[in-house]
């Protein structure tokens, strides 16, 4: 099997030195982007892959690309990293920021030839610091090494590159909140359109790519778009980093063909379920999927097998629930995060999140109410995509909408019988006091 | 383009929003952070609409109406199930930690956030955690903060900070517990705070000062009125309540004022209130009544020797009843020789050249901006607004070419970034503006004319050369000129604020030369009164004139309306005047040197008490309407001069009763003005045979209001000036626009009810925006150059040039005596350049004695880099500063070494 994103990191996880990484073949790619392909070239290869975007939303990376204005007159475009790697159960991408910086790099100087981005930045979680510190190192020796800075190889391309640490908001991980916070300026995220390939850091053309992304780059414009498509068991292309955490025996991170099934993966690799623990679901792709229960233990795991589904690929990161943890418990431990981690700058994400808090906390406390419920449902139903302003609060839903549905006695577990058969849920039956304005 | 709203085709224009085409078309969409002077942001998610594909969608999608462009024949649906649903639902999530305490809240009555509520319908509160708190701040005189009852719509921050370059209101903190205030506990600095309290959609910035006297606001009596601290004109709503005046709102006026006011304009207004307000006739201080009064002019007024002085902060109809009885040739202007000759100044160049006046609207949309000599954030705080707009013209071209539109408020910002269209200032040190500036020019008077002389030139070689300019400034006129010849409509700013012709004309010869390649260039004079302008078109003397004539023995009686001419003249020159009058006849209605000295003084009515029509600086004549009668024997006074007139037998004065009779004698007789009588509709005008009531259909406690003195209610006046009723009686429905004592709509308490008073929203008035333009410029004239360029200014040894420093806050006379006003006056302070205050051995704080002609000044020292050496500037119009006409060379002595001395002044404010 091949494992071209991990197959030079050492047991011991210390990054290569840039000559380790040059003896392993490292920064071909970029001698052959440099002298031999025109952008052009590149993207083409990279549409031709069918590379999808590591980050959670699985959008086509050549597609997205292609957006951006190739016109000579531009003056900058930028390439940014996101390495604000901060959803909970996901930490695919620490592994290959600490122990393969090379491969990052090497995956950026190819992706801004691409674009023709001449200022680069890594936007790095601010609790990666050994990766920080790898990352850093790595950044000079490639300056060093004529790999960055002006007229790299005798090409005539420039690129810049900087390693931005941030403060510690998951919303920088949105990527348009991610600019903003670059500009300095407050995390928050942008509307769209424009989108940031026309008008992103600083007004200037700008893509955001994924760090697993961007590590792919420099393998397809090695061994070309056919040998990746086959790295994969299914349509969707390439190896990907997938996770597992949870109750699990040997909780992990591997490099899998893509479309392996989640069986596969929480038994052969995982190691199958603690001693005297049950699977009840999991959240296929991080904290804000959809959870998937036992019937989809065969799914494959791409995406567009866990759309089917009805759940996200996301960031390929499982977080397994078992049957002796609390279902009420494990989402407000999610929504605690998501409520805290709101930006505060569109009201149902706000406003409705740390409600959601408030009620799974009471029900916790077993002081539930009999409209709890009709109120998490509505939250679910008007806290989808389009009704706030950026995707995390649909996102926080995902995890929510699915254990209401898939789990709903554990939550009616928690309200007294009593009150479950005689409240009515206020919104549908309550009479409107006031129903003609225009007599104030 | 055609919109389908629920099915029914809808006529709208293209390039708006949803949001904005549903309200210009009367529908109701609740909204908060959206606002129609600053854009979308889609921060608050409450205008949610339902969007379809096509006819066969029956699905559609919900979408955030502020944010979507209109598309033509897009169908949508207001009434939507799940957009009805999702309204009321984010109203219920904003209100998860409102206090709901409306009944102890100034906004309670005229609330956005009420008003949405019940649009929305959400009625019942599923929430039951609890709240959270926040700390309150102490912002200043202005503005009450209470936090608790923020909804997060992130208004404030974008009007404080984006719209009007304030620095110290931000947003911080995240999730829901976002703070909006200052990092610490202080005085909000920016000069459009109060507008805050208009803003914010709820109670969190609220009027401090109509706290002090509380009243809510459909218990007020209010009346259209029109700013009278400074020369902009901006239009307000002016209200009452128990004889005293409560508030100043902003009443829209798309040319003018748009949604916004100064804070000088906002709160200046509680000198109405003053304790020494003059509220009796008095004769050699004794107080008397009407007859007495009456006879004993008419005695006085029958000899010969009798002139009058006019006043810039009086009506037109009372300077010119005055100028009727004491004849033409006896009627001087109130204000200095030097302002006098400015004013005309200005009034010949927009009449007699080529070049048309902008409004301050006009102003919003210039996309290359020059200004000459004037700080307009201090003499004309809302122009200085529009200006900041103005930058965002040229670089609004990168947000068109990327497709967003302008309204799309935060992406146009990422396009742009820092980028500004070009505005360039000379002025005689720093302006707030700078930090928009491209490039800035700090000189004397002569030296900023110089510089327009020179961009003049550039532009055009016809007009006159500039000998021996330097290099530096040959280069920065040929900037100038670039960025002006280049521009769609340039705006060329100047005015009296640095007494000086030589730059008014200068900025005459830029507009110009401009002018002959671009029709749409604009020139903008600010004086510094609300009437400069008007009094300057009614014609009279000057005031040295008026003193010659006492002095010289031709008068020997002199009726002031409504000016402290201590302010105008040099105190030597007044006090030979006045000792040299036998008969000293005051009107006005506050205390101050002039009146102290007068052997008669007869309450005037402020502007809240009065009618009256002022001219602003774009020759726009506007009426104000008085919002109350006073109970005291104040009346306007030109009904005062009236009266005061058909007693001493003027038959001219005999044949008017009322307003309406003095505003046709002035549009006929009076050359320039003709027109005035056509700014609002006539007394006698009625809707549907009824009056326009000045008080809202829910004002409270009128029959009750005096029982404490009589339980029978007394009968309303009566107003034989104008259409309005002082109750709530009269026609409930819309008046013409020129009239609008307070907007209100069914279901639309606050002042967003203004969207149902508009053509198109964030566009003009319904009948269009109120006020008569005068000045329009000649259309056969051929371009004349002013010649007569200055010589560069040259430093004298032990000698300063002193020049006015014109402030907000404290160089106009009435708003200064307002309290909250008053703990923003800076104390009096002498600014000098770096090296004249090394060369003096100065520091800061030190005192400087200084000596102009018989008189000696000494004031603390402020030190600046961007004076030129040679100069000084002291605040203009601070009474602690006597008055001098600036400029003014001063001679200083040998330096001394003094210990560092505070001012020991304290301001004299009181209130009721």
């Amino acid at each position: 099997m091949e494992r071209p994103l991990t197959e030079h990191i050492r047991k011991d996880l210390r990054p290569l030195t840039l000559k380790e990484y040059e003896q392993a073949g490292g920064y071909q790619s970029v001698r052959k982007a440099l002298k031999g392909m025109t952008p052009k070239d590149i993207q083409s290869v990279v549409k031709d892959s069918n590379l999808r975007g590591r980050g959670g939303a699985g959008f086509l990376t050549g597609l997205k690309w292609s957006f951006v204005p190739m016109d000579s007159t531009i003056e900058t475009k930028y390439l940014i990293v996101n390495a604000d790697e901060m959803e909970p159960g996901t930490f695919k991408d620490r592994l290959l920021l600490e122990s393969a910086p090379h491969q990052l790099i090497e995956g950026m100087i190819v992706s801004a030839f691409a674009i023709q981005a001449t200022i680069s930045f890594v936007f790095l979680r601010w609790a990666y610091k050994e990766a920080a510190n790898h990352i850093r190192f790595a950044i000079q020796e490639a300056y060093d090494a004529g790999y960055l800075g002006n007229d790299i190889l005798g090409s005539g391309f420039n690129l810049e590159m900087h390693l931005h640490t941030g403060v510690g908001r998951y919303i920088c991980g949105e990527e348009t909140a991610l600019l903003s916070s670059l500009e300095g300026k407050r995390a928050t995220p942008r509307a769209k359109p424009p989108f940031p390939q026309v008008s992103g850091l600083f007004g200037k053309p700008t893509i955001v790519n994924n760090v697993e992304t961007l590590c792919c780059i420099p393998h397809i414009v090695n061994k070309g778009a056919d040998w990746f498509q086959k790295l994969s068991l299914t349509n969707d292309a390439g190896t990907k980093l997938f996770g597992v955490s949870g109750k699990v025996k040997t909780p992990g991170l591997w490099e899998l063909p893509m479309g392996i099934t989640m069986r596969e993966l929480l038994e052969e690799y995982a190691g199958g379920m603690q001693d005297g623990l049950k699977f009840r679901g999991a959240l296929p792709g991080g904290a804000s999927t959809d959870f998937l229960v036992e019937e989809h233990l065969d799914v494959k795991m791409d995406y567009v097998s866990i759309a089917a589904a009805g759940s996200r690929l996301g960031t390929g990161t499982m977080i397994v629930l078992d049957d002796k943890t609390s279902v009420v418990g494990f989402v407000r431990n999610l929504m605690h995060f998501f409520a805290q981690e709101s930006c505060g700058f569109c009201t149902p994400c706000r406003e409705g999140i740390p409600w959601i808090e408030k009620i799974l906390t009471s029900l916790e406390a077993g002081k539930g109410e009999g409209h709890d419920l009709h109120l998490l449902d509505f939250h679910t139903k008007y806290l989808g995509p389009g009704n706030t302003f950026c995707a995390l609060a649909p996102g926080a839903m995902e995890p929510l909408q699915s254990a209401l549905k898939y789990f709903r006695k554990d939550f009616e577990h928690y309200i007294a019988e009593e009150i479950q058969n005689t409240t009515h849920p206020l919104p549908a039956t309550r009479k409107r006091l006031i129903t003609d304005i225009s007599k104030f | 383009m055609v919109l389908f709203i629920d099915n029914k085709p809808h006529e709208v224009p293209a390039g708006k929003n949803l949001l904005e085409a549903c309200l210009t078309l009367g529908k109701d969409i609740p909204y908060f952070c959206w606002h129609p002077a600053m854009g979308s942001v889609g921060a608050c998610r409450q205008c949610a609409v339902k969007v379809y594909k096509d006819e066969n969608d029956q699905k559609g999608r919900l979408v955030m109406s502020c944010m979507e462009p209109v598309v033509n024949n897009q169908r949508i649906s207001i009434e939507d199930h799940d957009a009805k649903e999702f309204r009321e639902h984010v109203i219920e999530w904003l209100m998860t930690n409102h206090p709901h305490d409306c009944a102890v809240c100034d906004e309670g009555g005229s609330c956005h956030l009420q008003d949405m509520t019940v649009m929305s319908g959400h009625n019942y509160r599923n929430y039951n955690y609890k709240k959270r708190t926040y700390t309150n701040q102490y912002l200043g005189p202005f503005l009450n903060h209470e936090m608790n009852r923020c909804i997060q719509c992130y208004r404030c921050v974008r009007f404080y900070k984006d719209y009007a370059g304030g620095k110290d209101l931000d947003v911080f903190a995240s999730k829901n517990n976002v703070y909006f205030g200052r990092a610490e506990d202080g005085i909000l600095e920016n000069e459009f705070s109060g507008n805050l309290a208009e803003v914010c959609p709820t109670g969190v910035f609220t009027d401090k000062t109509l706290k002090q006297h509380y009243t809510r606001k459909w218990d007020l009596t209010m009346a259209p009125s029109i700013c009278q601290h400074c020369s902009v004109g901006c239009n307000t709503i002016a209200g009452e309540r128990y004889g005293s005046l409560r508030m100043i709102a902003n009443r829209y006026n798309g040319d003018v004022n748009g949604y916004f006011l100064c804070d000088r304009g906002r709160y200046g207004y509680e000198f109405v209130n003053a304790a020494d307000r003059i509220r009796k006739p008095r004769i050699q201080q004794r107080e008397t009544d009407r007859e007495a009064l009456l006879s004993n002019l008419s005695g006085l007024l029958n000899k010969p020797g009798v002139i009058g002085i006019g006043s810039p902060r009086a009506s037109l109809q009372s300077n010119f009843v005055l100028k009727t009885l004491v004849g033409e040739h006896n009627f001087y202007h109130g204000v200095s020789d030097s302002e006098h000759d400015l004013a005309e100044l200005a009034v010949k160049i927009l009449r007699e050249g080529t070049v048309r006046t902008p409004s301050t609207k006009e102003v919003e949309e210039a996309d290359a901006v020059f200004i000459l000599g004037e700080d307009i954030t201090n003499t004309a705080p809302i122009l200085a607004l529009a200006v900041r707009q103005s930058v965002r013209q040229q670089p609004a071209a990168l947000a068109e070419k990327a497709n967003i539109p302008l309204w799309n408020d935060a992406a146009v910002k990422g396009v742009v970034q820092d980028k500004k269209g070009p505005l360039f200032i000379a002025t005689l040190t720093t302006t707030k503006l700078d930090e928009l500036a491209t490039a800035t020019y700090r000189a004397t008077p002569e030296c900023i004319a110089r510089l327009g002389f020179a961009v003049a030139h550039a532009l055009d070689n016809a007009a006159p050369a500039v000998a021996d300019l330097s290099e530096n400034l040959l280069v920065l006129a040929e900037q100038i000129a670039q960025a002006l010849r280049t521009a769609k409509k340039p705006v060329i700013i100047s005015g009296a604020g640095c007494e000086s012709d030589a730059v008014m004309k200068a900025a005459a010869n830029v507009a110009h030369a401009l002018q002959k390649e671009n029709k749409n260039t604009g020139l903008v004079y600010t004086m510094l009164e609300c009437n400069s302008i008007g009094l300057a078109m009614m014609g009279g003397h000057r005031l040295h004139a008026a003193f010659n004539a006492v002095v010289n023995g031709h008068a020997d009686t002199v009726i002031v309306l409504e000016n402290d001419l201590y302010r105008h003249g040099r105190k030597s020159d007044v006090d030979a005047f006045l000792k040299a009058c036998r008969n000293i006849i005051v009107l006005d209605h506050s205390m101050h040197a002039t009146t102290q000295q007068a052997h008669v003084v007869i309450p005037a009515g402020t502007f809240a008490e009065s009618d009256g029509i002022l001219v602003n600086n774009e020759g726009r004549a506007q009426r104000f309407f008085q919002v109350y009668e006073s109970k005291d024997m104040v009346r306007e006074s030109w009904r005062w001069l009236l009266d005061i007139g058909t007693e001493a037998g003027n038959t001219r004065l005999s044949t008017w009763k009322n307003f309406e009779d003095i505003t046709h004698a002035i549009a006929t007789s009076e050359p320039l003005l003709q027109g005035i009588d056509q700014v609002t509709p006539p007394s006698q005008f009625r809707v549907a045979g009824q009056r326009i009531p000045r008080a809202p259909h829910r004002y409270s406690g009128r029959t009750s209001m005096q029982a404490n003195i009589n339980v029978s209610e007394p009968k309303p006046p009566e107003d034989p000036d104008s259409p309005l009723s002082y109750t709530m009686e009269g026609y409930r429905g819309m008046p013409p626009s020129s009239m609008i004592p307070f907007f209100w709509s069914p279901g639309w308490n606050s002042v967003q009810s203004v969207n149902k008073y508009q053509q198109e929203i964030g566009g003009a008035l319904k009948g269009g925006d109120p006020g008569i333009r005068l000045l329009e410029p000649a259309t056969t004239g051929t371009i004349k150059y002013f010649e007569g360029i200055p010589e560069a200014f040259k430093a004298l040894e032990d000698h300063l040039l002193i020049m006015p420093m014109h402030h907000i806050f404290g160089s106009e006379e009435l708003s200064a005596r307002s309290p909250s006003v008053a703990q923003r006056i800076p104390k009096p302070y002498i600014l000098l350049s770096m090296d004249d205050a090394v060369s003096m051995s100065l520091l800061e704080n030190y005192i400087l004695r200084f000596y102009i002609g018989r008189y000696e000044y000494s004031l603390p020292v402020k030190v600046s880099n961007a004076i030129p050496n040679g100069v000084a500037a002291v605040p203009y119009g601070l009474p602690e500063i006597p008055y001098t006409e600036l400029p003014e060379w001063a001679t200083t002595r040998a330096p001394k070494y003094l210990h560092t001395l505070t001012p020991t002044y304290t301001p004299k404010h009181q209130n009721t």
